[in-house]
């Protein structure tokens, strides 16, 4: 796939263009002047500006985010969309910004996602799950596979309607299969009820899977896919104090049992082989 | 004309008196994301590595981190790749950051203790090393630098060691720290560094468990400046040696404070988490500031004493 590009060195400011509720969620967007184009699956470290770390102290870190799409204005500005769902201090305060904000941003940082050949060189095409927030690196993905002319299947998974959001604007309903645990729209029950489905009525031998949700849907992902030998790629996530590689919070651990994965720069997409379990972001 | 802030650490010199905490700037990994932009503006006079331990380690199990009001907890445990990885791998790296190199080294004996300092101090890459005796998060850590006594004859065995400045972490989690800091010097230390984080727990509000998986670490950023202040003063006042101020220094105000308080340079820590760029931020926060309170110099700041 694109190689990453090397990030501007520090935080710069940008442009909150639009932001609005989508769903249960709320997608802003920022122009970004000065940065590269990201590929999927990177991630930038997010911080309303001022007024970040402002009452009670908190939100003091920034907050690491993939964005959800990236596109061009008539200018040639780069346009990067944000998905969020409102969990805690940092993206209730994200969800404030409105037109005319500032929001410093750092990156894009990490390793995106591979082309399903390269994972599979019997790849058919590439199957992406995704669970709540975790649609927006799949959103991406998606529109990359569509550039690139390899087919796709998208399954996406919802706790209920005030936790769901992007469907229509990041997706479109072709080839695109829901499931809501509360039977609100699409499968009633959970997102991977539809993967073990597909996997079964497929050959599993062109199968690639792409994926990015909640930790507990990630590692029944895993499961499943390592169960019958299919390669997937994960998008994970974990507390993140810096996004460089100065920190050393965002431990994965390796399948190998020696040590652990620095998500930000040796991630944030990670092969279901190269972890021993995607819970170690649990309860974030 | 700006004023200067060229100044120097025990025989060091340096640009300016902006370092990095150790552990909280991985330059190697920071030049693969910033590429060579690091290398042109590297945000700090002399480079402090993580620690180095002898054997390679792989850390502490996550969870590693936990926000709190105006700072955070960590938990990581020196994750690193042991000595040899260290000099055959890193430290050429690190030769090309183009600033001093100090390297920090923690060791649970005396004896591995001085293995790393020998070892490292006979690279002609290092500077100077930082000796973590304080580092909360692994349990040897706390033992020696908690004792004068024990910091005192930790010391009087790496002296003999190295013509290289020998600097001594100082943990903040004792009660009287300016007397392991006479300790320190009492066996030789060229310099004091303080502080380091601040032991401190974060209980799941799901689980109401442990959050961090060694169950403790340590706090750091704006939260701990205040604490640092007064340890920072409590030190350079019993002690000849110079030190090095940091906790929760975010910008040129906050760098002066600790230079007041006694520091002769400052480290950046947890705010290079927020801002890659900081301890640029804070290099040409602190001339503003000094200009602005009236100094004509760096080492007036230095040599003023607090009433």
């Amino acid at each position: 796939m694109a190689s990453e590009s090397t990030a501007p060195f520090g935080r710069r400011p940008c442009g909150v263009v639009d932001s609005r509720v989508t769903g249960g969620y709320r997608i802003f967007t920022l122009i970004d002047e000065e940065g590269p184009a990201p590929v999927p699956g990177q991630f930038y470290m997010l911080s309303a500006a001022p007024d970040w770390a402002g009452e009670g102290g908190r939100p003091f870190l920034p907050r690491a985010i993939s964005y959800a799409r990236l596109e061009r204005t008539a200018r040639g500005q780069q346009r990067l969309d944000f998905l969020i769902d409102e969990v805690g201090p940092g993206t209730a305060r994200l969800a404030q910004m409105e037109r005319g904000d500032s929001c410093l941003i750092a990156g894009p940082f990490g390793h995106g996602f591979s082309l399903p050949r390269e994972l599979n060189p019997e790849a058919a095409g590439a199957i992406l799950v995704g669970g709540g927030i975790g649609i927006a690196p799949m959103a991406v993905l998606r529109r990359h596979l569509i550039d690139r002319g390899i087919p796709y299947r998208a399954l996406l998974g919802f706790r209920d309607r005030a936790h769901s959001g992007g469907i229509d604007e990041l997706f479109g309903c072709e080839e695109t299969r829901l499931a809501f645990e509360d039977g609100n729209a699409g499968h009633k029950g959970y997102v991977t009820d539809l993967l073990l489905r597909m996997l079964e009525g497929d050959d599993p031998a062109g199968a690639v899977v792409y994926a990015c949700g909640p930790p507990a849907m990630l590692e029944a992902v895993r499961i499943i896919c390592a169960e019958r030998s299919v390669p997937v790629e994960l998008a994970l996530e974990s507390p993140m104090a810096c996004g460089y590689g100065a920190c050393y919070g965002c431990a994965v651990p390796k399948a190998s049992g020696d040590g652990y994965h620095r998500l930000c720069v040796d991630g944030p997409v990670l092969r279901g082989d190269e972890i021993s379990t995607a819970l170690a972001g649990v309860g974030i | 004309m700006a004023i200067s802030l060229a100044t120097d650490l025990c025989g060091i010199k340096l640009d300016d008196p902006v370092l990095n905490g150790s552990g909280t700037f991985d330059a190697l990994a920071a030049r693969s994301v910033f590429g060579d932009a690091l290398i042109r503006d590297f945000p700090f006079s002399a480079y402090v590595s993580k620690t180095i331990t002898r054997s390679p380690r792989a850390g502490n199990p996550p969870h590693r981190l936990w926000e709190t009001p105006s700072g955070m907890i960590n938990s990581i445990g020196l994750p690193g790749p042991g000595l040899e990885g260290f000099l055959e791998r890193d430290l050429p790296r690190m030769a090309e950051l183009g600033v001093p190199l100090i390297v920090s080294v923690m060791a649970d004996s005396r004896e591995v203790f001085g293995e790393l300092v020998e070892a490292v101090a006979a690279r002609e890459e290092v500077a100077g090393i930082e000796l973590n005796v304080s580092c909360p998060n692994v349990h040897s850590g706390l033992i020696v630098g908690e004792q004068p006594a024990e910091t005192e004859g930790l010391m009087k065995a790496l002296r003999p060691l190295t013509a290289k400045p020998l600097i001594v972490k100082l943990t903040p989690n004792v009660a009287n720290p300016d007397e392991v800091a006479r300790g320190a010097e009492a066996g030789g230390a060229d310099a004091l560094s303080l502080i380091n984080t601040i032991k401190a727990v974060a209980i799941d509000p799901v689980t109401t468990r442990n959050w961090l998986g060694a169950g403790q670490g340590g706090l750091s950023g704006h939260a701990v400046r205040p604490i640092a202040l007064a340890q920072v003063r409590a030190v350079s006042a019993a002690v000849s040696i110079p030190t090095v101020g940091m906790g929760g220094i975010a910008d040129g105000e906050s760098a002066l404070e600790f230079i007041l308080a006694g520091a002769r340079v400052v480290a950046v820590g947890t705010e290079n988490f927020r801002d890659p760029r900081a301890g640029i931020e804070v290099g040409e926060g602190l001339v503003r500031a000094l200009e602005r309170r009236g100094f004509g110099s760096l080492a007036e700041a230095q040599d003023s004493t607090l009433s």
